[in-house]
C-alpha cells in the first residue's frame, strides 16, 4: 500500500496538477512538494506527489512495477484484487 | 546488473559462513515482501539467511476493533464511507465492506476524493477510512487542512495511521524476538528519511538498511546487512539514494506534526505500541469520527484461529497457521494478512505455496 509510482507533471495550478505516466493521466496534488514544476518527474502516492526523481530512476521503476504487476497476475489470475494505493 | 547480483550473493555467502550462525532479516514493507517472492531471492540465499515479513502492510496491522467500527459506521444511514480499495475485503463482524454491498461505501484513490465526496453530499457525513504508514498520512493531513479551510462540517476521518519506527522498537523490545536486522521500507523512508532509523540502531544495535524494490538492490541490502553483522558495526544505510534522503520530505512531516499527535494505539497482534499510532490533535477533534459519533476505541482480538499477530511479529511463517490454505485462502480470507495483496499470508499462498518461486 505504501507504493508510489513515478509520473511527469504536465499541468500545474497552485498545488493541483495533472500527472502523466506512459500515457495515463490523472489529477494529483503537489502540496507536499512546494517547489515542483511542470516537466518534473515525481513519485505519486495516493494522489500526492511525495518526491522528485530523475528520468533514469523513473524508467527503472516503471519497468519494475510492470514486471511485478504481470507477475502477480500470472501467479494469481483468479484473485479479484482491488486497486491498491 | 548480473555482476552486481553475483557480487552481492558472494558477499552474503562469505559473510554468513564467517558468522557461523543464522541471520534473521525482517522486511517492514509489503512491497518488499512481494518483490522478494517475485524475484526468487529466497532461493538464492544460503539457508542460514531467513527473511521475515514484518508489520509492513498497513491493512494487516489495523486492529480488528477499528475494522468493526468502520462496519458500524457503514451501517448508518447518515454516513458515507470513503476508503482506499485495500480495505474493503477485510473481514469484520458481519462480513466485510464489500459483502455488506451498501451504496454508501465509496472506494477512493486519494484523500482528496473523500473531501470532494463530502462537498457533493452535504446531507451526509463522509468518514474517511484513514489507514496507512507515513507515506499515506500526509495525504490525510492535507484532506483535514482542506476541510478546515473550506469549513466543511460533514467531513471527518477515522485515523489508524501508524508509525513504522515505534513498531520496530516494540518488536525488538520483546524478548522473544529473533530479528537481527531490518530491511527498511523504500517509500515510507521517502517521507521519514533514513535518519529516522537512528534510534533503532542506537538503542538496539541492529542494522537498518533502506533499499528500493529492484531485486539487485534488495540483494545488495541483504549483503550490506550481513556485512554489518559480521563486522559488528550496525548502522543506518540507504541504498535507495535516488529518492530517499537523510531528512525525508520535511514539508510532509510538518503537515503530519501540525495535525496529528502520536498515542499508544492498538496494532493487530502487537498490542498497544507506545506512540505508534496517530490521532488528530485536540484542536482538530471536530474532524475526528470517534469524537463526532461518540465512539470508544476498543481493541479486539483477531478472528478465531487466525495467527496474523504472530506472522506480523516474524514468529511464524504463514504455512505454520493451521487455517492457511485449508480454511483461509485469498478467496475466503480469515485475517487481513490473507486479504491484502501485500500481506504475508497472501504472498506465501500465491507465490510460495507450491514450493516453486519464479526465477529471473
Ligand atoms: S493464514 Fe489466514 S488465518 Fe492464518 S494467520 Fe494468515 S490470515 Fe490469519
Amino acid at each position: 500500500m505504501c507504493l508510489a509510482v513515478p509520473a511527469r507533471i504536465v499541468e500545474l495550478m497552485d498545488d493541483r496538477g495533472v500527472a502523466d505516466a506512459m500515457g495515463n493521466r490523472w489529477s494529483v496534488r503537489t502540496t507536499l512538494l512546494p517547489d515542483v514544476q511542470v516537466g518534473d518527474i515525481v513519485l505519486i502516492h495516493a494522489g500526492f506527489a511525495i518526491a522528485t526523481v530523475d528520468e533514469e530512476e523513473a524508467r527503472k521503476t516503471w519497468e519494475l512495477f510492470a514486471e511485478i504487476a504481470e507477475f502477480q497476475e500470472r501467479q494469481a489470475p483468479s484473485s479479484k484484487e482491488e486497486g491498491t494505493v | 546488473m548480473l555482476e552486481r547480483v553475483d557480487k552481492a550473493k558472494k558477499q552474503i555467502h562469505n559473510t554468513v559462513d564467517a558468522l557461523g550462525r543464522s541471520v534473521n532479516i525482517m522486511e517492514v514493507c509489503g512491497t518488499h515482501t512481494v518483490a522478494i517472492f517475485r524475484s526468487g531471492i529466497r532461493s538464492a540465499l544460503p539457508e542460514s539467511v531467513k527473511l521475515l515479513s514484518g508489520p509492513g502492510c498497513p491493512v494487516c496491522v489495523t486492529d480488528q476493533g477499528y475494522i468493526d467500527t468502520v462496519m458500524d459506521l457503514a451501517a448508518r444511514e447518515d454516513c458515507l464511507i470513503a476508503t482506499y480499495g485495500d480495505m474493503i475485503r477485510v473481514p469484520g463482524k458481519n462480513g466485510s465492506l464489500e459483502t455488506m454491498n451498501r451504496s454508501n461505501v465509496h472506494v477512493v484513490l486519494s484523500s482528496d476524493d473523500a473531501v470532494q465526496l463530502a462537498c457533493a453530499h452535504p446531507d451526509k457525513t463522509v468518514v474517511f477510512v484513514a489507514v496507512g504508514f507515513e507515506t499515506t498520512t500526509p495525504a490525510t493531513a492535507v484532506a483535514v487542512m482542506t476541510a478546515e479551510k473550506m469549513d466543511l462540517s460533514n467531513f471527518c476521518i477515522l485515523s489508524a495511521h501508524k508509525l513504522v519506527v515505534p513498531a520496530m522498537q516494540a518488536l525488538l523490545s520483546d524478548t522473544k524476538n529473533k530479528i537481527d536486522a531490518f530491511l527498511c521500507p523504500g517509500h515510507v523512508s521517502v517521507i521519514i528519511g533514513s535518519d529516522a532509523y537512528r534510534p533503532v540502531v542506537e538503542q538496539f544495535s541492529r542494522p537498518c538498511v533502506v533499499a528500493g524494490f529492484e531485486p539487485v538492490q534488495v540483494m545488495e541490502g541483504i549483503a550490506e546487512i550481513c556485512r554489518q553483522l559480521a563486522d559488528e558495526s550496525p548502522q543506518v544505510k540507504s541504498l535507495y539514494s535516488a529518492v530517499v534522503t537523510a531528512q525525508g520530505n520535511t514539508r510532509a512531516w510538518e503537515l503530519i506534526e501540525a495535525y496529528f499527535e502520536p498515542y499508544d494505539g492498538p496494532w493487530r497482534g502487537l498490542g498497544c505500541i507506545p506512540n505508534g499510532t496517530l490521532r488528530l490533535k485536540r484542536q482538530y477533534k471536530r474532524f475526528d469520527a470517534l469524537v463526532r459519533f461518540g465512539i470508544e476505541e476498543i481493541p479486539k482480538e483477531e478472528p478465531n484461529g487466525c495467527l496474523c499477530g504472530q506472522v506480523l511479529c516474524g514468529l511464524i511463517n504463514p504455512p505454520q497457521c493451521g487455517l492457511f490454505d485449508a480454511v483461509c485462502t485469498p478467496d475466503t480470507p480469515v485475517g487481513p494478512c490473507m486479504v491484502s495483496s501485500e500481506g504475508a499470508c497472501s504472498a506465501w499462498y500465491k507465490y510460495g505455496r507450491r514450493g516453486k518461486v519464479h526465477h529471473d
